[in-house]
């Protein structure tokens, strides 16, 4: 399979009997039109699933199909089948010409030509190469250690799902490009059970990595043993107390402070609508001059890294925050050529089947010089959030939750005790303007991201060092007396 | 080939390569999207989908194998693969088709398609996407932006087949429209939405009423604040108690008590709620957004009374669950293309009660009116709950000012318990549908 589906171009062209004098025409023939593409995608994905013991579910999908893009001014017209033939593309180019024909377009398409292209996670042996077999077999072994971990684990659910997908984007300027992506993804959730209560954890990981980056080291037992370590921490956990407070953040997976707190609101179409609460701020301090932030697609292997996005342009790293300045948003060809800047490689789209839009890659907050056991010290009352499971932003008002899943209390600079199911919430634009601290420890997450944006969903990011915020409201029930 | 016949073949497939029992189903679907914002079209969206999915048993093993290629060529190798693919996995001796007996003789007609769809022109529907987004700008000066208007619909042809010799198949429209304004003062900015969604075309609200509420769900929001941390009663107006409902129907799932993951394990034939709750699911509504004739398994759709005045009287269950449980299927067995069953509500509501809304918020000396909930601080194991939330404050007994930036948090089984006022305001905007409710207290978490 691996050696047909390494020239997506000559993949789609072969399998589907097109050529690309055809495929030209196709494009030449919606008129008055800015600029038109075609996005050629073919996915395929296992999945098995363990609990109680038992592997149960093994799925394996073919994905294939085909969108037809076109653009007038701010107008789009977007048509997908999954058949594709020349005959249907004719059909959704027709329908999404329709956009083209609604008078003249509104603004010219400046798109600057495209920049160096990478190759960031080629693999010779992909994972949807490796037998259900194998993959069964780790999920019996991951089963097996999250139960030895702890008699109090009463079950372990874990999967493995692997996908490779390839694309190929034609656009009416000539460009042709193809990419072909793997992507692994391993989660484990246990549950623990003493004394009448029961709680959970969950832990995860992978990237564009082959199936061996589970093995090398027993990667994938330390996945079970850390949801088993947090569910048996959260059954002596107290209810998380309520109100604003100092919260000091981990490294690593809470860099989601970032993605939801500033990430979504720097995307270029809410900007360009003038609905982000980060509307006409570049060049103004939106965090604390200890805060730089990046997105940046091109960090090889990791989930949310892509060699060029959904439209062909390869991807970048873009600086968003500078030293407490913000610089930068996230563009796609449409958003940057109707505000007149560059695109920056973030037009993402989930599938075949949707629009690109301006999406986040890999976003994360450059190392500061702060020890991190010292940032926990100047806390005399706070929380100390390093694991979340979850969170949402309204870009217009800016309000952003996330939802922790393993907590601390700071007492007296202290880590005293674990709380239990505290959502954060804040404000975009402000909360980083609180942040006292930056500690040295940067991490990445261990690349089990997925972001939703109008019924989306991509593969992402985050990451984050130590951080001390100065005043975050803490959902919890516990209201101090 | 019909859909019909591709599930024949596809079971015929699997047979002969050697599985002991299989389904299929296959989905046909077109659908269509105009938006408009600030008057003009922004995007217009055609899309085509047609994909099969087979469940092959071998023994007690299955797999499941989807794929979007429908030449029989295809469809043969896929019923390999899948019984190859069956082979892997463990046998469990839950797994299977549902009893002969189960499966429904002669699915009835709900009334799910409204042939009107295929006389919809695309400029009807951008007009009234046009005509709902200028409602809200009309509205109020302060509705200074868009993120604009929305209509979509869609019809779908759903055909499921099994080794039993059941064979089915149902077709069904949807229509929407949905607009999000945006208004602006003293530089604080909000947006809210309304929508309305039915599968009739002359069952949505008219496109002026649609913009005329967005607007006042936005312009209520402006100039939101924080409110001191703080322990009282909360309303939740339809939109805020639905999302209760969702809750609760992820903790009645069937998957989700025999994986020990839910707070309600344990619990069927006890109080969990306030005897002033029953929630109902049915399947069988005419018209509805949730029903359908037959369920991922093929039994017929059915109403299950899920909590009666407060006792929790049965789960919702697919044909695996039920055996995990030893009970029988609710006929509650959703099926995507790529999955074995699960397990989802058909159309989940709560009884209304006897108040106005407006009595319930008058009830009130001091608390919160919640209109948006946001983020996923909820526990399934536990039932712990916190989430953002927006509103309005109410002080005796009026709705004050908007609240923003606050959390409200406690347990589902404890919030379930307190609702002691239900409105009388039920009306079925979706598959999931609650009245206006007041929760006794909870924590507001704020400045």
């Amino acid at each position: 399979m691996a050696g047909e589906l390494t020239h997506p171009r000559q993949f789609f062209l072969e399998r589907f009997g097109l050529t690309e004098a055809a495929l030209e025409r196709v494009l030449g023939g919606v008129t008055r039109a800015d600029d038109a593409d075609l996005f050629f995608e073919f996915q395929g994905v296992d999945s098995v699933s363990l609990e109680e013991g038992l592997v149960k579910r093994a799925v394996k999908s073919v994905r294939q199909g085909v969108g037809v893009r076109v653009l007038a001014g701010d107008r789009t017209g977007y048509a997908h089948t999954d058949e594709i033939s020349l005959e249907r593309l004719e059909v959704s180019a027709r329908a999404a010409g329709y956009i083209a024909d609604r008078g003249p377009a509104t603004a010219p398409v400046h798109i600057p030509a495209p920049g160096r292209s990478h190759d960031l996670y080629a693999l010779s042996t992909p994972p949807t190469d490796i037998t259900l077999t194998d993959k069964v077999a780790l999920l019996n072994r991951i089963d097996v250690e999250g139960r030895r971990y702890d008699s109090r684990i009463t079950n372990v659910l874990a999967s493995i799902t692997c996908e490779e997908r390839l694309v190929l984007i034609m656009r009416a300027d000539g460009r042709i490009v193809g990419d072909v992506r793997p992507l692994l993804h391993a989660g484990v959730t246990c549950i623990a059970e003493a004394g009448g209560v029961r709680q959970q954890g969950y832990y995860g990981g992978g990237g564009r990595v082959p199936f061996s980056f589970l093995l090398d080291g027993d990667l994938a037992l330390s996945y079970v043993r850390e949801a088993a370590r947090q569910a048996i921490l959260n059954l002596d956990a107290t209810p998380a107390p309520a109100g604003t407070m100092t919260v000091v953040l981990g490294p690593g997976w809470p860099g989601i402070l970032l993605h939801e707190a500033i990430g979504h609101g720097l995307e270029g179409d809410f900007n360009r609508k003038r609905v982000s609460a980060f509307t006409d701020r570049i060049g103004t301090q939106v965090a604390s001059p200890l805060c730089t932030v990046v997105d940046d697609g091109t960090i090889p292997s990791r989930r949310g890294s892509i060699n060029v996005d959904d439209e062909g342009t390869p991807t970048a790293r873009t600086v968003l925050i500078e030293r407490g300045i913000l610089r930068g948003y996230l563009q796609d060809r449409l958003n940057a050529s109707l505000m007149g800047m560059p695109p920056t490689g973030n037009g993402r789209r989930e599938s075949f089947a949707h629009a690109p839009m301006p999406r986040m890659t890999n976003t994360f907050m450059l190392a500061g010089d702060a020890d991190p056991a010292e940032i926990i010290r100047s806390v005399d009352r706070g929380l100390y959030a390093v694991s979340f499971s979850g969170g949402q932003v309204d870009i217009t008002s800016g309000k952003f939750v996330f939802s922790a899943s393993e907590a601390y209390l700071i007492e007296g600079g202290h880590v005293t005790r674990p709380v239990k199911g505290a959502t954060l919430i804040g404000n975009g634009p402000d909360v980083l303007t609180r942040i006292s601290s930056v500690g040295h420890d940067l991490a990445l997450d261990a690349g089990i991201g997925t972001c939703g944006k109008e019924g989306q969903s991509v593969p992402v990011g985050v990451g984050l060092p130590t951080i001390r915020i100065d005043g975050l409201t803490v959902g919890g029930t516990a209201v101090a007396s | 080939m019909t859909l019909e016949d591709l599930v024949s073949h596809a079971l015929r497939a699997a047979v002969a390569a050697g599985a002991r029992a299989a389904d299929a189903v296959a989905v046909e679907s077109d659908g269509s999207g105009v938006s408009v914002r600030l008057g003009e079209i922004e995007k217009v969206s055609e899309a085509r989908e047609r994909r099969i999915g087979l469940r092959a048993f071998v023994d007690q093993s299955s797999a499941v194998l989807s794929t979007a290629d429908l030449s029989p060529h295809s469809v043969e190798r896929l019923a390999v693969d899948a019984v190859a693919c069956a082979k892997v996995t463990a046998p469990d001796p839950a797994a299977g088709l549902p009893a002969a007996d189960e499966v429904c003789a002669a699915p009835p007609d709900l009334g799910l398609y409204d042939a009107s769809i295929e006389q919809l022109s695309t400029a009807t529907r951008i007009d009234l996407a046009k005509r709902a987004e200028a409602a809200a700008l009309a509205a109020d000066p302060a509705i200074s932006n868009s993120e604009g208007a929305e209509f979509s619909s869609g019809a779908a042809r759903v055909a499921y087949g099994s080794t039993l010799g059941f064979l089915g198949a149902y077709e069904g429209s949807s229509f929407s429209l949905h607009v999000v304004p945006v208004a602006s003062r003293d530089g604080g900015m909000q947006r809210d939405y309304w929508y309305t969604a039915a599968r009739r075309f002359d069952g949505l609200e008219p496109a002026q009423s649609v913009g005329e509420t967005a607007a006042r769900r936005t312009l209520r929001r402006l100039g939101g604040r924080k409110v001191p941390t703080c322990r009282v009663p909360i309303v939740f107006d339809p939109e805020a108690a639905a999302t209760l409902v969702r809750h609760l129907a992820a903790a009645v799932s069937g998957s989700a008590i025999y994986r020990g993951t839910s707070f309600l394990r344990d619990k069927l034939g006890e109080a969990v709620a306030s005897p002033n709750l029953s929630v109902h699911d049915d399947g069988t509504m005419p018209g509805a957004l949730g029903s359908k004739p037959f369920d991922g398994e093929g039994l017929l759709t059915r109403k299950t009374v899920v909590v009666d005045r407060g006792v929790l009287r049965s789960y919702l269950l697919d044909c695996y669950s039920a055996r995990k449980l030893g009970l029988a299927s609710t006929g509650n067995a959703a099926r995507s293309i790529g999955e074995a069953p699960s397990v989802a509500p058909t159309n989940l509501f709560v009884l209304p009660g006897s108040h106005t809304p407006e009595e319930i918020v008058a009830s009130v000396p001091r608390g919160l009116y919640v209109t948006e909930l946001i983020g996923f601080g909820i526990n399934p194991v536990t039932g712990d709950y916190s989430r953002g939330a927006a509103g309005l404050w109410i002080e005796g007994g009026e709705l004050a000012h908007p609240v923003e930036e606050v959390t409200i948090a406690g347990n589902l089984l404890e919030m379930y318990g307190a609702i002691d006022m239900l409105g009388n305001d039920l009306t079925f905007r979706g598959s999931i549908s609650a009245p206006t409710l007041r929760i006794a207290a909870m924590t507001v978490a704020g400045a």
